[in-house]
């Protein structure tokens, strides 16, 4: 929010720079995002008196002698057709900076350092300045509008600087309001803060006016007042519209906000000022001499100030006249009741509307101004009553209109006056863990105007109404301490505490140790957004009817392709490939542990499951199929339990390269080469790998204890034998033949394939190293090649496998 | 006498035929070879000499066999001292010829790191678990009642605005900050309660500092007396911990829901400790995150009497201290997996 240094002077007499009052600012809860001076680009410039202007033939141009009191006197060539001799105008000396501007003379282009300048072989030793060139718009200071020079008051000092003059020398605060302080959304309210906590007297805005005795027939109703607690308004007529004064126009520029006529401007000036939106309709276009505050008819219409048409619902409040919608509540006036030049009497509108409906028919209907923002923030009625007055009050400072004796106010019984509260010092202290001084505490409530009464431990206050978050001491206790300083505040380490023991639990170290085991084996972790994109289901090419498909979807998602829960981890990881290639990666390892969301019921009725899984990614020429299951091996080692593998199919990995992953008989995942056609869609140049593997699944062995197996006593054996077998017989089913052959194999390692023309058409070798480990005694080689023989013989009743000669 | 006359010319005649022989050898191969030969007990000139000690007379054996020895022992000595000088030319061209560039490139290991996140995370939790506290992990997809309404957020209230929500359903929302665990861990678990809460959470937010899914870690602790010197105690422990040993904290009021007082903490900008710099934008103080002492209301939501108990609690950004930390500055660099942002970080 913006706030005028000169507009906070109002009410309080500040006696501190700029630089303190934004620290002061700071300490007590209000954070200045920034803080400047109006005419921060704007330097050396003063009051030149022109004491003589001389046409130079042939041009628009002057020739002028230019006195600037103690700087000096000047010659100084000007365009401007309204410089002339006896006048007063900004002049900016040699070394001074003013704004740039485009040919038009209103553009501001920049910022410029004057320097010694040449027209037409005249030289000029400075310059004569517009109100454009100074950064004073009309608004701002009367005559800077115009496309000429900038003329400054007669009695204007010669050679004194201008920005004083000018109104530049004011600070504009940009501070930053958190959200359980809407009674700070204004100027006032946050003189109020700057009084506290400089401790000096807070002035009130005049509210004073006198009511004549005219009286109209008219009626207020509100039929919706849950959705408005208070409603009031009051008749103004003999309404002349004009133009604001000067020092308004300024404020609200200051601010913001552009000035249109007194009447509009009026209610601007109390919402900057006193945080209360109000409304001036058009008396002569209110139907039926009535106003209702109800919620809209489902289809009903209404055209706003900005020429915008809305449909409206049952969910919106509009504020009627005896026949129609005049005003869609909150948020801005109809286009029929507007303020026109015409205007001659009108209805003001202060009131306090729900903001929760403010906020979703602004939302609903996309429709945002300043009143529909500040009603969001939450409005409170103590400022709703006082708004009104301050409102009638410039009305008879503006002389623009005559009070009324008709007047409502409609309310739901809410007082405007201090409630108590009473709460124990020593729990407040207890909240900080410090003791403030009781004098300290007093002096800091009385401050805040809470009218503090300290009786023993009792702390009794009247909180003013427009402090609705007081309510409990912890709402003290911050009071207390954001005036009295955290710099009081002294650090202890939970001395009261019990000791707990902590500490990752079981689950939580062995995914540390799953992740940590993924890095040695040369892959990065990477983490990516637990929602995706419909199209990542086409990616994997899954038909109509898998399960994926069913995926939550985000009511409101930024985009469509952060859309759906992820229902499986693959597609970003081959999205996270193609990008890597796409930077020229190409090769490299990536493996993500996230969650994927399962519903249980669609829309969700309760928590879907959320599945630990684990995904990996390999890519390059130097990767292929054993090199990402040797990957996945990786986690049965970390886990010290064994994996199984069976040839399987899926719908986006190649249909010879694609396993799925065993644990106990259960599937918990799969690995394989991503297709080719969704590498060439994805502009891939090298092979990618993909595995995805069920983490949940497998937290049934994280438990699982570590035991040493002692080494061997006696001498382990080792044999190699070389089978040849039909192609179609896998590793895994060899290997197991041969394992469940002899109770003495520790070990089967294959070492060699091999397929060739002289082993027979369809035919491969496998070599197998097998280690026999004995347990209780030696072996002899009888033992040994009694092994053997069983060995040869199952592999070959079996899977018709012999040894190769 | 004849014969020893004769065996003295001929054992001369032998040892100039060696050195005329050694001359001529000219790798360790050779001289390993020709030694080979002359020391062959059998055929070898000096090696076959012994054979003919039984035809010397006995009176002349010992001489004989002297004499023997005398050229048995120069003859080794000749090629031991040969096979030397070869052997060491021999090494010297072996190294010669294995002459490498030093500066080449080394051969790349494969190499992996954890992501920046889980580094962060994985210290910020290391430090709380070595306090005492335990680690709990929330779900991503909540229900408002505990992403909102426990933690003191009713449906109109404007702190909600605060926070740009991803909805699933009227009821279901992803979480969007870790304190929705809070409430789950206070109904589940009596004080005294240290839990620090690591997690994904959502708003709907994206640009270069806002992603629409980032981590927080919350921190909570409910017990008897705990105060907001505690709170500032416990988090200045932290940051020391993370940011070095001179790093100070800072505290100043703000506005959570669910705290009360709530506090924005700042830390002594560790780069220029304090004198003004980029990174703090010359202020010498960094936002790291929002604490409070835990609201009431929120406690007896849970069903903890606040006349007994009281609590702290803080959230921080994951990400933020990451970026802080090394200077990352794109929070969308941190969801990409990109090789060349992921390999740079090894903390």
């Amino acid at each position: 929010m913006l706030v005028p240094l000169s507009w906070l002077k109002d009410y309080v007499d500040i006696n501190v720079d700029p630089d303190t009052l934004e620290e002061k600012l700071f300490s007590c809860g209000f954070e200045v995002e920034e803080k400047y001076e109006v005419g921060h680009d704007i330097s050396n410039v003063v009051v030149g008196y022109v004491k003589t202007c001389e046409d130079i033939p042939d041009t628009h141009l002057h020739l002028c002698q230019v006195d600037a009191g103690p700087h000096g006197e000047f010659q100084i060539c000007c365009g401007a057709d309204n410089v002339v001799a006896g006048g007063k105008f900004p002049l900016a000396l040699i070394g001074a900076t003013v704004y740039a501007t485009a040919k038009d003379h209103k553009t501001v282009e920049g910022v410029m350092k004057i320097g010694k300048g040449k027209l037409r072989g005249y030289e000029s030793f400075g310059m004569l300045c517009s109100g454009v060139e100074l950064g004073v718009s009309e608004d701002m200071y009367p005559g800077a509008g115009y496309n000429g020079l900038l003329v400054l008051p007669e009695d204007a000092e010669v050679g004194a600087d201008v920005k004083p003059i000018l109104g530049l020398d004011d600070y504009i605060f940009d501070v930053s309001i958190t959200s359980n302080r809407p009674d700070c959304q204004s100027i006032f309210g946050i003189a109020r803060e700057v009084a506290a906590v400089l401790e000096l007297p807070l002035k009130m805005p005049a509210l004073d006016y006198t009511e004549t005795d005219v009286t109209i027939p008219f009626s207020v109703s509100v039929d919706a007042q849950d959705l408005c607690p208070r409603y009031s308004a009051h008749y103004v007529y003999d309404v002349k519209i004009e133009q604001s004064p000067a020092w308004m126009r300024r404020r609200l520029a200051l601010v913001g906000s552009s000035s249109i006529s007194n009447m509009v401007d009026i209610t601007n000036y109390v919402l900057k000022e006193l945080g209360q939106p109000m409304h001036a309709f058009d008396f002569n276009y209110l139907e039926a001499d009535a106003i209702n505050v109800r919620r809209a008819n489902d289809g009903e219409k209404i055209i706003t100030l900005d020429e915008k048409e809305f449909t409206l619902t049952n969910n919106n409040l509009v504020i009627c006249d005896g026949k129609k919608p005049v005003a869609l509540a909150g948020i801005m006036g109809g286009l029929n009741s507007e303020i026109l030049d015409t205007t001659s009497a009108v209805m003001f509108e202060s009131a306090k509307f729900a903001h929760d409906n403010i906020r979703k028919s602004s939302k609903a209907l996309g429709q945002v101004s300043d009143a529909s923002a500040r009603y969001t923030k939450g409005v409170d009625e103590y400022t709703t009553v006082m708004a009104m007055k301050r409102a009638l009050h410039l009305v008879e400072e503006l002389n623009c209109g005559k009070v009324s004796a008709t007047k409502f106010d409609i309310n739901t019984g809410n007082s405007v006056e201090p409630f108590e509260l009473k709460v124990s010092v020593k729990q407040v202290n207890g909240v900080l863990g410090i003791t403030v001084p009781d004098e300290d505490i007093v002096r800091i409530l009385t401050n805040l105007d809470f009218a503090p009464v300290l009786e023993g431990d009792e702390l009794t206050m009247h909180i003013p109404a427009y402090r609705e978050d007081m309510q409990t001491y912890q709402d003290v206790a911050e009071e207390v301490i954001r005036m009295y300083g955290y710099e009081h505040i002294v650090p202890t380490f939970i001395p009261t505490a019990e000791v707990t023991m902590g500490g990752y639990t079981l689950r939580q170290k062995r995914e540390i140790k799953l992740k940590n085991a993924l890095c040695a084996a040369g892959a990065y972790e990477g983490i990516h957004y637990s929602f995706f994109s419909p199209s990542d289901l086409d990616l994997i090419r899954l038909p109509e009817d898998a399960p994926e498909r069913t995926a939550i979807k985000l009511i409101n998602p930024i985009n469509v392709d952060l859309s759906l829960m992820r229902t499986t981890l693959a597609p970003q990881m081959i999205n996270a490939i193609a990008r890597n290639q796409k930077k020229g990666i190409l090769s490299g390892r990536i493996f993500e542990m996230g969650n994927k969301f399962i519903p249980k019921s669609l829309p969700l009725t309760e928590y879907p499951d959320e599945r630990e899984t684990i995904c990996i990614g390999a890519f390059g020429e130097d990767e292929d199929f054993f090199s990402i299951k040797g990957i996945v091996e990786v986690i049965a080692d970390a886990l010290d339990i064994k994996f199984e593998y069976e040839q399987t199919s899926n719908t986006f990995l190649h249909p010879y390269r694609t396993a799925k992953v065993l644990c106990d008989g259960k599937e918990i995942g799969y690995l394989g080469q991503v297709l080719y056609e969704i590498c060439d869609e994805l502009d891939m140049r090298v092979p990618a790998y993909v595995a995805e593997i069920d983490l949940r699944a497998l937290t049934e062995y994280y438990g699982k204890d570590r035991k040493f197996t002692p080494l061997p006593k006696f001498l382990e054996e080792k044999r190699d034998f070389c089978f040849v077998m039909d192609k179609e017989i896998t590793c895994a089913q060899v290997e197991k033949v041969i394992m469940d052959s002899c109770k003495y194999i520790s070990s089967i390692e294959l070492f060699d394939v091999f397929e060739g023309i002289q082993l027979g058409i369809n035919k491969k070798s496998l070599a197998f190293s097998v280690v026999f480990t004995p347990k209780d005694e030696e072996f002899t080689p009888e033992l040994i090649d009694g092994f053997v023989k069983k060995i040869l013989k199952n592999v070959e009743k079996l899977l018709g496998a012999t040894l190769r000669v | 006498m004849t014969e020893l006359n004769e065996l003295s010319e001929k054992l001369s005649a032998i040892k100039q035929e060696i050195k005329n022989e050694l001359v001529n050898l000219t790798s360790s191969k050779s001289v390993f070879e020709y030694r080979k030969n002359i020391m062959d007990s059998k055929t070898g000139k000096i090696g076959s000499l012994m054979k003919e000690m039984g035809k010397i007379p006995k009176e002349l054996k010992a001489d004989y066999g002297k004499k023997v020895n005398e050229i048995r022992n120069w003859a080794q000595a000749e090629f031991e001292a040969l096979d030397n000088k070869l052997k060491e030319a021999e090494m010297r061209a072996k190294y010669e010829s294995e002459k490498i560039d030093v500066t080449l490139p080394a051969k790349k290991l494969k190499k992996g790191n954890l992501h920046p996140n889980t580094q962060v995370r994985n210290q910020l939790v290391d430090i709380f678990g070595s306090m005492g506290f335990n680690i709990y992990e929330g779900r991503e997809i909540e229900t408002d009642y505990y992403n909102f309404t426990a933690l003191n957020i009713p449906q109109d209230h404007p702190a909600r605005d605060m926070q740009d929500t991803f909805y699933l359903s009227p009821e279901y929302l992803l979480r969007t900050q870790t304190s929705s665990g809070q409430v789950h861990v206070m109904e589940e678990q009596k004080p005294p309660i240290k839990i620090v809460s690591p997690g994904k959470v959502f708003r709907s937010d994206d640009d270069a500092t806002h992603s629409p899914m980032f981590t927080q870690m919350e921190g909570l602790v409910v017990d008897k007396g705990i105060t907001l010197c505690d709170l500032q105690g416990m988090l200045d422990v932290f940051v020391q911990k993370i940011f070095g040993e001179e790093t100070k904290t800072r505290l100043r009021p703000s506005y959570f829901p669910f705290t009360e007082p709530s506090v924005e903490v700042d830390v002594s900008c560790f780069q220029c400790h304090g004198c003004g710099c980029r990174l703090c934008k010359g202020t010498g103080w960094i936002e790291i995150l929002g604490a409070g002492v835990v609201n009431k209301s929120v406690l007896e939501g849970c069903g903890i009497d606040s006349s007994v108990y009281s609590g702290i609690a803080f959230g921080i950004g994951i990400e933020r201290v990451a970026m802080l930390k090394y200077g990352i500055n794109n929070i969308k660099n941190l969801f990409e997996s990109d090789l060349r942002v992921l390999d740079q970080i090894d903390d």
